[in-house]
């Protein structure tokens, strides 16, 4: 805990205080726990509270505990205090370092999450949001990811002023929203013992799964949502082109109006009448309001996402395939033979 | 008192054991908690666990009870499902101590059971034992109870068997020093599964070339082995190629649309950036 007050916390915003996170195997099998039974209970997400402390320049998460659901009748912050009050009774690090959610297939980009970190961060400085992929890790492939937001998308955040011309002068895109931080998995040596001994409870033929051959379902529910999201998207898109039309028309309205009012004053005043008062131009053609750019940012982002993920699941599928052929090759070799 | 009761258990609850054990106060030599997880027709599935704090002095023990309900009332909140089904306590042996907590947690639930885990190594080994609580005695005269062993085995969920294989790793590669383990990525993992079939498949070639130059051989094994080599499903080779090139095909297909989309969106972001008002 005296490592805490060193420089970690001193250092000046800009400066990257987190390089990874060390994760400990304890709080990896919690969360997965977790996750996997809201899975398959319900579909509703599943929340956390990180645990642990910073050391240099890594974010170490020794625990990990869930929150209960959306439920009036409690207060989330009393579950929370309480539950840091008693782990603290049995030696456990009780400072928040930040906060974990399950995701479907990794989409996990939206407006409340980036309220919520941003909440998070600008209370603890080196907090992350961890997410983990239900539906990949179900397949086989453990799919943990920590994020930070950049300190633009804070600024951005203060501001609460989603023009486009807010978002060019802080020049953030969908890109520099979140930075992901990797994440290293850690055990104590007497974990380690622990898993050897478990290793050979645990019969050789589990946790083959991720060799499966079937990717279709995986891919088919990533695609889907990847849809869902271009569709969204381009809603966005028709929407900011509508204002910008708007915006053509009323200025030409504008002009018009002006030539018009200009022609009537040199008319008045050629018969000798007073010119029309000068009215307000502005008040007459109100400014329309710029749509904010916040949403399609955000859908951009996931859409981003979708498409990494789809990569990269695509990728080891070829790889799979190709080692099929391989031995199908070698069978066929030797029945030739 | 049914005595085929089995126990489960999932790798979670060992991990929180050997972590509260070693967060255990600098006077303290065992650590207890409570199990927790669903008893259902003499399996009993623990799925989670918590520590106690407790003190044990030369012929009285004190357990913070209250903290126990506390936590309990607690968890009930994130998962209704998970009930009290017994305690757990480190240490390779069951003290007279043990009786009286066991005595606590039989009001608590209705036939709790007892999980140890030797922390202390005692053999080499940290095993893992569990325990039911039996009445013994003579009818009408002094009657005590003794612990019987029971089975215990581990069970998990799937994606925690992909947890529990990443944390495996920690074990040989990144023990020393405070270096861990990254999750790798999904080519990483699959490669390093081609890699170990690669050398299962060695051995298995070595058996059988040893086997059949004359080497005493078992039986089984051969009998195993033909069953391996049979179970390839026997595809014609059109059939195959075809399923092969229209699989590769689509991945392929979706591979360049991902990348497409994405290169779009760049660009896209690019134009908004440029463009003046």
């Amino acid at each position: 805990m005296a490592s805490r007050a060193g420089s970690a916390r001193r250092a000046p915003e800009n400066e990257a205080t987190i390089q990874y996170v060390q994760c400990d195997g304890l709080a990896v099998m919690k969360i997965v726990k977790h996750c996997h039974e809201e899975s398959c209970s319900n579909m509703e997400v599943a929340q956390g509270a990180l645990l642990g402390l910073v050391v240099e320049n890594r974010l170490e998460i020794t625990n990990c505990f869930p929150f209960p659901k959306h439920d009036d009748t409690m207060d989330e912050e009393e579950y929370q205090l309480d539950m840091m009050r008693r782990l603290r009774r049995v030696n456990v690090d009780h400072f928040h370092v930040g906060w974990y959610q399950s995701a479907d297939v990794g989409n996990f980009l939206s407006l409340s999450l980036l309220e919520s970190q941003y909440h998070y961060q600008t209370s603890i400085e080196e907090s992350v949001v961890v997410i983990y992929d239900t539906k990949k890790s179900a397949r086989g492939f453990l799919t943990l990811k920590a994020y930070r937001l950049t300190p633009q998308a804070i600024a951005m955040y203060k501001e609460g002023d989603y023009t486009p011309e807010a978002l060019r002068n802080l020049k953030i895109g969908y890109e520099n929203l979140f930075i992901e931080v990797p994440i290293v998995i850690r055990n104590s040596p007497l974990t380690n013992i622990m898993i050897s001994e478990l290793t050979e409870m645990i019969p050789e033929e589990e946790g083959s799964k991720f060799l499966d051959l079937g990717t279709a379902s995986v891919l088919e529910g990533q695609l889907r949502s990847l849809m869902e999201r271009v569709d969204e998207l381009n809603q966005e898109a028709i929407k900011f082109n509508r204002y910008q039309q708007l915006v053509v028309r009323q200025q030409q309205d504008k002009h018009r109006w002006m030539v018009k009012r200009a022609q009537e004053n040199a008319a008045r005043a050629a018969k000798d009448e007073t010119p029309l008062p000068e009215e307000d131009v502005n008040k007459l053609f109100k400014p329309h309001p710029v749509p904010p750019r916040l949403n399609p940012m955000i859908v951009a982002g996931q859409i981003d996402t979708y498409s990494q993920h789809i990569s990269q699941f695509c990728s080891q599928s070829l790889a799979k395939l190709y080692l099929t052929q391989a031995l199908q090759n070698a069978k066929e070799a030797k029945q030739n033979n | 008192m049914a005595l085929n009761i089995s126990v489960k258990v999932h790798p979670v609850v060992l991990f929180q054991i050997v972590d509260a054990y070693e967060r255990r106060n600098a006077d303290s030599h065992r650590v207890i908690g409570t199990l927790l997880g669903t008893s259902d027709k003499g399996v009993v599935e623990v799925t989670n666990c918590f520590c106690v704090p407790h003190k044990e002095h030369a012929d009285q023990v004190e357990a913070e009870l209250n903290y126990a309900m506390d936590v309990y009332e607690l968890n009930r909140r994130v998962n209704s499902s998970e009930s009290i089904v017994g305690w757990w306590a480190t240490g390779n042996e069951v003290t007279n101590h043990s009786s009286v907590i066991h005595e606590y947690y039989s009001r608590e639930c209705r036939e709790p059971v007892h999980v140890t885990l030797d922390t202390s190594l005692a053999g080499g080994r940290m095993g893992l034992r569990a325990y039911v609580c039996v009445p013994l005695g003579v009818p009408n005269g002094k009657q005590g109870c003794m612990f019987t062993p029971v089975d215990v085995t581990l069970t998990c969920y799937e994606p925690e068997i992909v947890g529990l294989q990443v944390c495996q790793k920690t074990v040989s590669g990144g023990g020393r020093g405070s270096s861990g383990v990254a999750a790798g990525s999904d080519l990483a993992q699959v490669m390093s599964a081609a890699s170990s079939l690669e050398s299962l498949l060695e051995q298995a070639l070595q058996y059988a070339d040893g086997a059949a130059a004359g080497a005493p051989a078992d039986a089984e094994a051969g009998r195993a082995l033909l069953q391996l080599a049979h179970s390839a499903p026997d595809l014609a080779k059109d059939t195959f190629s075809d399923a092969f090139a229209s699989s590769v095909k689509d991945l392929l297909m979706v591979v360049t649309l991902a990348q497409l989309i994405k290169t779009q969106l760049q660009l896209n972001e690019k134009l908004t950036l440029l463009t003046s008002q």
